[in-house]
């Protein structure tokens, strides 16, 4: 790698700029995984099939393995660690909490930003509609009927706000520092 | 597993672009949406020395309807199509066909251009610029010509560009009032990869008989197809359930050895290639119908 094939960029991510110095070959998800260590992002096929690394590239949907970092530059981009406030989820996120919309959970940060754009296109969604938006997402574990459950539930403003403060009992830090003193 | 690495050049518009392409030489590859390209440098099955990169020249992105001519940019995102109400009437299947092009993820970076200047021989707008008799506007840097659809693909992966030009637009004449189109397809999973498709322009005559139809098909050949021995039977013909069966067994009757693979043997695209068409000049006639 010769030093002139190195390219400056800033990356807006979750509200923050980034300034990078990168490869063109990197692709954006790996900026954002590697570069500035935003593991929530996952890669599964890194073939664009599989939706897993999706994010949200100026509010829309993409896949960021089949993107370079480079063309993110001057670009708002939101991963899944943006979607919470603080310590509150967002309405998805505590809806596929409430409807146990994940097992491995490996897929889910995808199907959270593909859900995110579904809703904010369209506010009230039928199942099918739901289903067509889901459809460029994988999930190996759940058979996908809690995942739609999830996305109509937030739909109707019946997921609950739920902050992860309300729920002690997960924290499992915490736990074993009681344990074990650490 | 993750691209070789590429030389990489931002191009502001469509002559920037193709003064990258013509001072690179056959190593430069356009980069659009990316989403056939950098999956397959992804996959490492090409290694572009140099990507000039066209989606900083806003000026290709555009969908204008004047004088008679629809004009799509290359840059114009698959999306943009799906969701452009002033496509409905005859260019609902155009709609229709975009709508289908992958997942939402992919329609948001897919390229009208670069569907097209891809060539896959199971894509959905090939077959639908087809059946609308479009043009495709090549630029190289002795300026622009235009290639029928006709004479676009070539084979799988294979156009009439030349290495240095760059795909700009497409333009195709508004079929007539009271024309009715769409596009149906098969896959195995809901938006995935077409086994076969087909698009369908009708337009019908004051007395409801048609008077002219254009069919496009997808996924049976090297490259996608007119079915012209189809829209011979229905041309001239009152639309009815026999007129389309007709047309069915024109047009399966008609392909040069469908391929087999994994999703489909030969044989059952042939089949499909004529269901596909029916169902497509039903919708098509239901929607003239309806318009007229």
């Amino acid at each position: 790698m010769h030093q002139e094939d190195i390219v400056i960029v800033t990356l807006k991510v979750n509200g923050v700029e980034r300034p990078l110095a990168v490869e063109p070959r990197r692709l954006l998800c790996d900026a954002l995984r590697e570069d500035l260590g935003l593991t929530g992002t996952n890669l599964g096929c890194e073939q664009g099939v599989c939706g897993s690394c999706t994010v949200l590239v100026d509010g829309e949907s993409v896949r960021s393995c089949l993107m370079f970092a480079v063309q993110a530059g001057g670009c708002e981009i939101t991963t899944v660690e943006g979607l919470a406030s603080g310590e509150t989820l967002h309405p998805l996120q505590a809806a596929f909490w409430e409807k146990q919309a994940l097992q491995c959970g490996f897929c889910t940060p995808g199907f959270l930003m593909a859900g995110v754009e579904l809703l904010r296109r369209n506010p009230e969604p039928d199942e099918a509609g739901v289903r067509a938006a889901l459809a460029g997402n994988t999930c190996r574990c759940t058979g996908y009927e809690h995942i739609v459950d999830a996305v109509l539930a937030a739909a109707d403003g019946a997921a609950r706000e739920r902050t992860f403060a309300e729920e002690p009992e997960v924290d499992v830090a915490a736990e074993v520092v009681a344990r074990e003193g650490r | 597993m993750k691209p070789p690495s590429f030389r990489y050049f931002a191009a502001r518009s469509a002559d920037e672009a193709v003064g990258l392409l013509a001072e690179h030489g056959a190593g430069a590859r356009v980069l659009a949406g990316g989403q056939s390209l950098v999956q397959e440098m992804n996959a490492r099955r090409v290694a572009p020395e140099v990507l000039v990169d066209v989606n900083p020249a806003a000026e290709l992105a555009f969908v204008r309807q004047e004088n008679g001519t629809l004009s799509i940019g290359a840059l114009t995102r698959t999306s943009q199509v799906e969701s452009d109400a002033t496509l409905d009437g005859s260019l609902t299947g155009l709609r229709e066909a975009a709508a289908r092009v992958g997942h939402v993820a992919v329609r948001n970076r897919g390229t009208v251009g670069g569907n097209l200047a891809h060539a896959d021989p199971a894509a959905n707008l090939p077959p639908v610029m087809l059946a609308l008799d479009a043009e495709v506007v090549a630029r190289g840097s002795g300026g622009d010509r235009s290639i029928s659809a006709a004479n676009f693909f070539l084979g799988p992966h294979r156009t009439a560009l030349a290495p240095a030009e760059l795909l700009t637009e497409v333009r195709l004449p508004l079929p007539p009032e009271g024309a009715g189109s769409a596009f149906i397809e098969v896959s195995r999973r809901d938006r995935g990869w077409g086994i076969a498709g087909a698009a369908a322009v009708v337009a019908l005559d004051r007395e409801g008989g048609i008077s002219d139809a254009r069919i496009g098909l997808s996924g049976v050949g090297p490259t996608a197809v007119r079915a012209r021995p189809a829209e011979e039977v229905v041309i001239g013909e009152r639309p009815s359930a026999e007129l389309w069966k007709a047309a069915a067994g024109a047009a399966a009757a008609a392909l040069d050895a469908p391929p087999s693979d994994v999703h489909a043997s030969g044989r059952y695209r042939r089949h499909l290639a004529g269901v596909l068409v029916a169902r497509a000049l039903a919708a098509a006639a239901d929607r003239a119908e309806r318009r007229n």
